[in-house]
């Protein structure tokens, strides 16, 4: 059994490391985008203001706090205070207040942008008579640069599984590949095995070379472990290869793959948090993010890059896409055809 | 006990109470195969064996369900009823270890050499030829560093064959191995597919070449609308129907009706035949009905002739 997936796998690394064009793409698409993203946001570009409160909108007597109708000024109710204060830490929240109780607020006394604000709050406060305590929180800022990159390798590593192996699948299933195997020994969980293998290695290994360059070329942050960061990597990349199989399990039209692929990865980018977080969305769309795979990865590896977090930290999230992986893996073998009819 | 070696419609009425026994007398054998699709009953209760060691062909025209047929034994298309034996046993793993398949079309996969294409499908199996003999007997050695998409269609047909011997297979299937290919290639292909033979491996071909299957094969079976409609040895099958040679004239060459001269008229063609053991005779009867008596053919009858009296319509329509 080992020979014939170590047959297969090795087949298939070699079709596509000697694909220029394909592998190209897939190391020049996400180091352009770095290249693109430091440029444009390598500086302070954001003209806005973020200010994280406490309570909920409805919870609080605007008239008796007119700071929450200054102009410029996101205000971003927050859940839980302890992760609101470690934004303000690494200058994601430029100041963060609680309007109840103690009447408090924290700004990071290193943050020009919590100076600023901490100006129109103590201005606008003043004008009602109030008395808030101030605390402060030290940390350096997180460029929006190194927010973004595991981003953009979540990204690539999400179109190079699915596209990778789904829309591969089917391509071999369509003409006629699927068939030639058929007729030999191979058995179907072998060939899924050759194929997730080979698309794990290759993954693995240019999200590493991309990161590591980007690390050493940019200068990007790393605050966790690099084995932790690879586990998520691995895992992550399992569960992607394994989504795009299931896809892949019985379609037998390219344009129907394509489509199918592309239903999954555009919300997928676009509500996973590749780009920008989700802080501001809607309690509802949050929850959606959770189905899917990319959102955990990105959580988990931010985690790890930005705040140094080890596994007890995010076990939630790797258990998550160990469990997405079986699930997937189980279904695409249970429903995998190898020909057309 | 030995069926007559023309003997594949007629095992149909062998008493097939005791199927291990029968089975056992064919290296393969397919029982009863029924392949139906919602708007098409591709094969139609198709049953036939396949003694060791022979080249057993069967043929018929595009749409027949010769390749379906085919198929279903490989083991790569699933029948809606029926069962295929291999060496006295239902067709499973040792089957499909032991068996070589040549398909019709089969994509490669791409940016893979010839070379590493066939150690990749050599891999697969745990019973493995010598790579080296395949390359020499297929006259691939000096195409083994080349990019399977950049081989013509003649180098691509020995390819297909050499991984389909990869295995030293006991039964090799091809699949309208010389379909494309020119007049010299399919000679040279015939010539490796005799060689095959001659190491004792059992060859099952489809084709839809009659002169190919004349060549090659010690029996035949041919299908039309999905039934076998004959069998057996191509000579005893042209010897039992045709005494005699067949003389061909061009319609346009006859003047008027044959009257009292027994013969067909095949519309298609625009030809007419006429069967006969007395060639001078034939041909002094037949003068005084044509324009020109040196517009005539005379031949020896051919599998394609039988396909048109069985079915009443030519292979190549």
């Amino acid at each position: 059994m080992l020979k014939r997936i170590l047959a297969i796998f090795k087949a298939r690394n070699l079709e596509f490391i000697r694909d220029r064009g394909t592998m190209a793409w897939n190391i020049l698409l996400p180091i352009a985008l770095m290249a693109g993203l430091s440029l444009a946001f390598g500086g302070d570009g954001r003209t806005q203001y973020t200010v994280g409160v406490v309570q909920q909108a409805d919870e609080i007597d605007r008239e008796q706090h007119p700071f929450l109708s200054t102009q410029y000024v996101r205000f971003v109710t927050v859940d839980d205070a302890g992760t609101a204060m470690r934004k303000v830490a690494r200058h994601q929240l430029d100041l963060l207040v609680d309007f109840e109780g103690g009447e408090e607020y924290w700004v990071n006394p290193s943050s020009p942008k919590g100076y600023f604000v901490e100006l129109a709050l103590l201005q606008t406060d003043s004008l009602v008579g109030g008395n808030l305590q101030k605390s402060e929180i030290d940390g350096d800022a997180i460029d929006y640069v190194d927010w973004v990159l595991p981003g953009i390798l979540g990204m690539n590593m999400m179109f190079s599984c699915l596209f990778g192996v789904g829309y591969v699948v089917v391509r071999y299933r369509k003409n006629g590949f699927l068939k030639r195997l058929r007729a030999t020994p191979v058995r179907p969980l072998e060939f899924i095995i050759a194929q997730v293998a080979s698309r794990l290695i290759l993954t693995l290994t240019i999200t590493t070379i991309i990161f590591i360059g980007t690390h050493w070329a940019l200068g990007t942050r790393m605050d966790g472990s690099y084995l932790t960061l690879l586990l998520i990597g691995f895992l992550g990349a399992v569960s992607l290869v394994a989504m795009g199989l299931l896809v892949a399990a019985r379609v037998t039209s390219e344009e129907l793959a394509g489509g199918l692929l592309n239903m999954i990865n555009w919300p997928m980018m676009l509500l996973s948090g590749v780009w920008f977080s989700l802080e501001g969305a809607g309690q509802f769309v949050q929850n959606a993010a959770k189905i899917f795979p990319l959102t955990h990865i990105l959580d988990a590896s931010r985690a790890v890059i930005l705040d140094g977090a080890g596994i007890a930290d995010i076990w939630v999230s790797l258990a998550v896409l160990i469990t997405m992986s079986v699930v997937f893996l189980a279904l695409g073998a249970r429903f995998f055809r190898w020909d057309p009819a | 006990m030995e069926l007559p070696r023309h003997s594949l419609v007629r095992a149909n009425c062998v008493n097939l109470a005791a199927p291990t026994l029968v089975a056992r007398m064919f290296a393969l054998e397919a029982r009863n195969l029924v392949k139906s699709y919602p708007d098409v009953l591709a094969v139609d209760n198709v049953s036939f064996g396949v003694r060791e060691g022979i080249c057993f062909g069967l043929l018929g025209p595009n749409g027949a369900g010769k390749t379906t047929t085919v198929e279903i034994i490989e083991g790569v298309t699933p029948a809606t009823s029926g069962e295929v034996y291999y060496q006295g046993e239902i067709a499973g793993r040792r089957f499909r270890e032991e068996a070589g398949i040549q398909f019709q079309n089969t994509a490669l996969q791409d940016n893979l050499t010839v070379m590493e294409t066939l150690i990749m499908f050599q891999t697969l199996y745990d019973r493995q030829a010598r790579l080296d003999d395949i390359i020499e007997a297929c006259s691939l050695g000096e195409l083994l560093a080349r990019d399977n998409r950049k081989l013509s269609g003649g180098q691509r047909q020995r390819m297909l064959l050499a991984i389909a011997l990869v295995n030293k297979p006991r039964v090799v299937f091809l699949d309208e191995p010389t379909t494309g290919l020119d007049p010299q290639a399919r000679r040279n292909f015939w010539q490796l597919v005799q060689r095959i033979q001659n190491d004792g491996t059992t060859i099952i071909l489809t084709t839809h070449y009659m002169d190919e299957a004349h060549v090659l094969c010690d029996e035949i079976a041919i299908m039309d609308e999905g039934r076998i409609i004959a069998s057996g040895p191509p000579d005893e099958l042209l010897q039992e129907r045709y005494k005699g040679l067949i003389i061909e004239l061009p319609i346009d060459n006859v003047k008027d009706e044959l009257a009292g001269i027994e013969h067909q008229t095949i519309e298609d063609l625009g030809i007419v035949e006429v069967l006969t053991e007395d060639i001078p005779g034939s041909l002094s009867r037949l003068s005084p009905h044509l324009f020109d008596a040196n517009r005539i053919k005379i031949r020896q009858a051919n599998l394609e002739d039988l396909f048109l009296d069985l079915t009443g319509h030519s292979l190549r329509t």
